[in-house]
């Protein structure tokens, strides 16, 4: 096909400020057609600002956006990208059929309003008014108003905030679903289980730029490989200055830490040179990768598995 | 892979007025109770309270007061529903929904277009509903009086719907109209509705002329009255075009802003 080449998604140089905050710093980012993609990040990133750039929501301070081939908002009256937001963007007073309806009025084409409903889930609380859906149906109404258009490219804000367990895995099945059928998307989420399940590639934010841009395997190889774990006995300390270079080591009771990108030689020295015991190597991840590669020295030892409360 | 949503080229859609929109538009205030309240229960009441014990009474040309006053208050009666009307952005704000809709081909100029055509499809029931009182309530006017005051009160509501919108994008409130209520009770006060300007005596009486409800009020009794100034037209044009330009100004910094 003579237009795979273009990108869904061009973005070059983006800059953004809010008063004193650089909000977003110089970020380059092209997404194939086809692909799905997690923005990723703690909050404050800059992701939605970076997404409402990318949809024409607001001008870059520099900086170029295009999808298609086409400026933010030539691809929205081509009906080539759609949204679907973390909160808002809905009319209280009417049916969840009347919003898909008043949506496809917009559009010059667009899919049979029950059929994106169905596709959404929704179909049996058609008639259901806005303000007596749970946030969960809320989200699936701001998919099927999304799916209205049939977009090449898929946006979605941080969709599954305040969903609880069973609605973010039925709302994700039904984006995957819709993924397979060879749409692009491109999801922000500070869930790492999120990035790591649903998304071919994940691109790391931190402080306005992208710090990682990869699979989940990739990403979690960056920072820094695997960890090896050794007993040591103290009075052999000092030989640990022969160890191959590694990034971080830390020997407290008689236990040895050790992060590196070279497990193989670490082990090997470890065992060959010392009385080194009980040696363990983990793979990090991607929480680790995470941690590593956006937080600062505010982020806790203690994580949890999940990065929902204080830390994003 | 068979692909549903392919690259395809297309044609951008149109973004215009459409009638799935108006007629949602349109649905939405006819079931929004605090609305009906404002344009057709409350000028009611105060038909009753004010016009019904004087509506016998005559005016030096001979026209009933009852004229006067329900002519005075059908102006008040539009005024506020398209106000109203305009003034449903500031909620629509609040919800998100006009940045939803800025994620559509829907053009700026079509969402005002389609406010405005509401808000006169509103002040149309407003001024319908207020005549059908004044007549089941015993005022008599010949046909052509009532054809034009209607349709002064009716299309002079416009003005008022800019200054909704302007207001409406002014203000983040959610209960904008709590504001615009007492502030249209004022204008209409100033501007002779509520009572005769004749009566108001030398200083409200000038202050009265350059208010935004006068010049309507005036036109649309001008039929009683038997008076008519072009000074009226040019009231209800300058006021039309400070609240179409505020209401432009303030759209501008919204959408910037976001």
């Amino acid at each position: 096909m003579t237009t795979a080449s273009v990108p869904a998604v061009h973005a070059a140089g983006l800059h953004k400020s809010f008063g004193k905050v650089h909000a977003v710093r110089g970020l380059d980012l092209t997404v194939q057609p086809g692909e799905v993609v997690a923005f990723l990040g703690p909050n404050g990133a800059g992701k939605t600002t970076t997404i409402d750039m990318i949809l024409g929501l607001s001008a870059p301070d520099q900086g170029s956006v295009s999808i298609f081939g086409h400026t933010p908002r030539g691809a929205i009256a081509r009906g080539q990208v759609a949204a679907v937001m973390q909160t808002g963007g809905l009319l209280r007073d009417i049916t969840v059929r009347e919003t898909v309806q008043l949506n496809a009025a917009m559009f010059d084409s667009a899919r049979p309003v029950d059929e994106v409903l169905a596709r959404a889930g929704i179909l049996e609380i058609a008639d259901r008014k806005v303000e007596k859906c749970s946030g969960g149906q809320q989200q699936r109404l701001r998919f099927a108003m999304a799916l209205v258009s049939d977009p090449g490219l898929l946006i979605l804000d941080e969709p599954t905030t305040g969903m609880d367990v069973a609605g973010r895995r039925d709302f994700w099945n039904a984006i995957r679903t819709d993924a397979q059928r060879g749409r692009t998307v491109i999801f922000a989420t500070h869930y790492l289980e999120e990035a790591d399940a649903y998304a071919d590639r994940i691109v790391l934010v931190r402080q306005g730029s992208i710090v990682a841009d990869g699979t989940a395997a990739q990403i979690k190889n960056l920072a820094s490989g695997r960890t090896v774990k050794a007993s040591l006995p103290a009075t052999e300390r000092g030989l640990l200055a022969g160890l191959p270079p590694v990034e971080s080591m830390d020997y407290d009771g008689g236990r040895l830490t050790v992060r590196t990108g070279d497990s193989d030689a670490v082990v090997r020295y470890l065992l060959n040179n010392t009385g080194a015991h009980d040696v363990e190597v983990a793979a990090n991840n991607l929480e680790e990768a995470f941690v590593a590669l956006t937080g600062d020295d505010a982020v806790p030892e203690s994580t949890s598995i999940t990065f929902e409360g204080d830390l994003v | 892979m068979s692909t549903a949503a392919v690259v395809q080229e297309r044609k951008p859609s149109a973004g215009g007025v459409n009638r799935t929109f108006l007629w949602i538009e349109i649905k939405r205030m006819l079931r929004n109770r605090r609305t009906i309240i404002f344009t057709v229960f409350m000028p009611a009441v105060f038909f009753f309270i004010f016009g019904l014990s004087n509506k016998d009474k005559l005016l030096p040309n001979g026209h009933s007061y009852g004229q006067y006053i329900l002519i005075s208050l059908t102006v008040y009666a539009a005024m506020t529903a398209a106000t109203g009307a305009g003034s449903q952005v500031a909620v629509e704000r609040a919800q998100g929904w006009s940045r939803q809709l800025r994620l559509t081909p829907l053009l700026p100029g079509a969402y005002i277009a389609v406010k405005a055509m509401a808000a006169l499809t509103l002040s149309l029931v407003a001024v319908v509903a207020q005549f059908v009182i004044g007549a089941l309530a015993g005022v008599t006017m010949d046909a052509r009086t009532w054809l034009t005051a209607g349709l002064v009160a009716w299309l002079g509501s416009l003005v008022f719907a800019a200054l909704g919108l302007f207001v409406g994008y002014l203000m983040p409130s959610q209960n904008v109209m709590q504001i615009l209520g007492p502030a249209l009770a004022i204008l209409a006060m100033l501007g002779g509705l509520f009572m005769p300007i004749e009566i108001m005596g030398e200083t409200f009486g000038n202050i009265a002329k350059f208010t935004p409800a006068y010049g309507i009020g005036q036109l649309a009794r001008s039929p009683i009255t038997g008076e008519f100034d072009w000074a009226w037209i040019l009231n209800v044009l300058i006021w039309l075009a400070i609240f179409v330009a505020g209401a432009a100004m303030a759209f501008r910094r919204d959408t910037k802003r976001v």
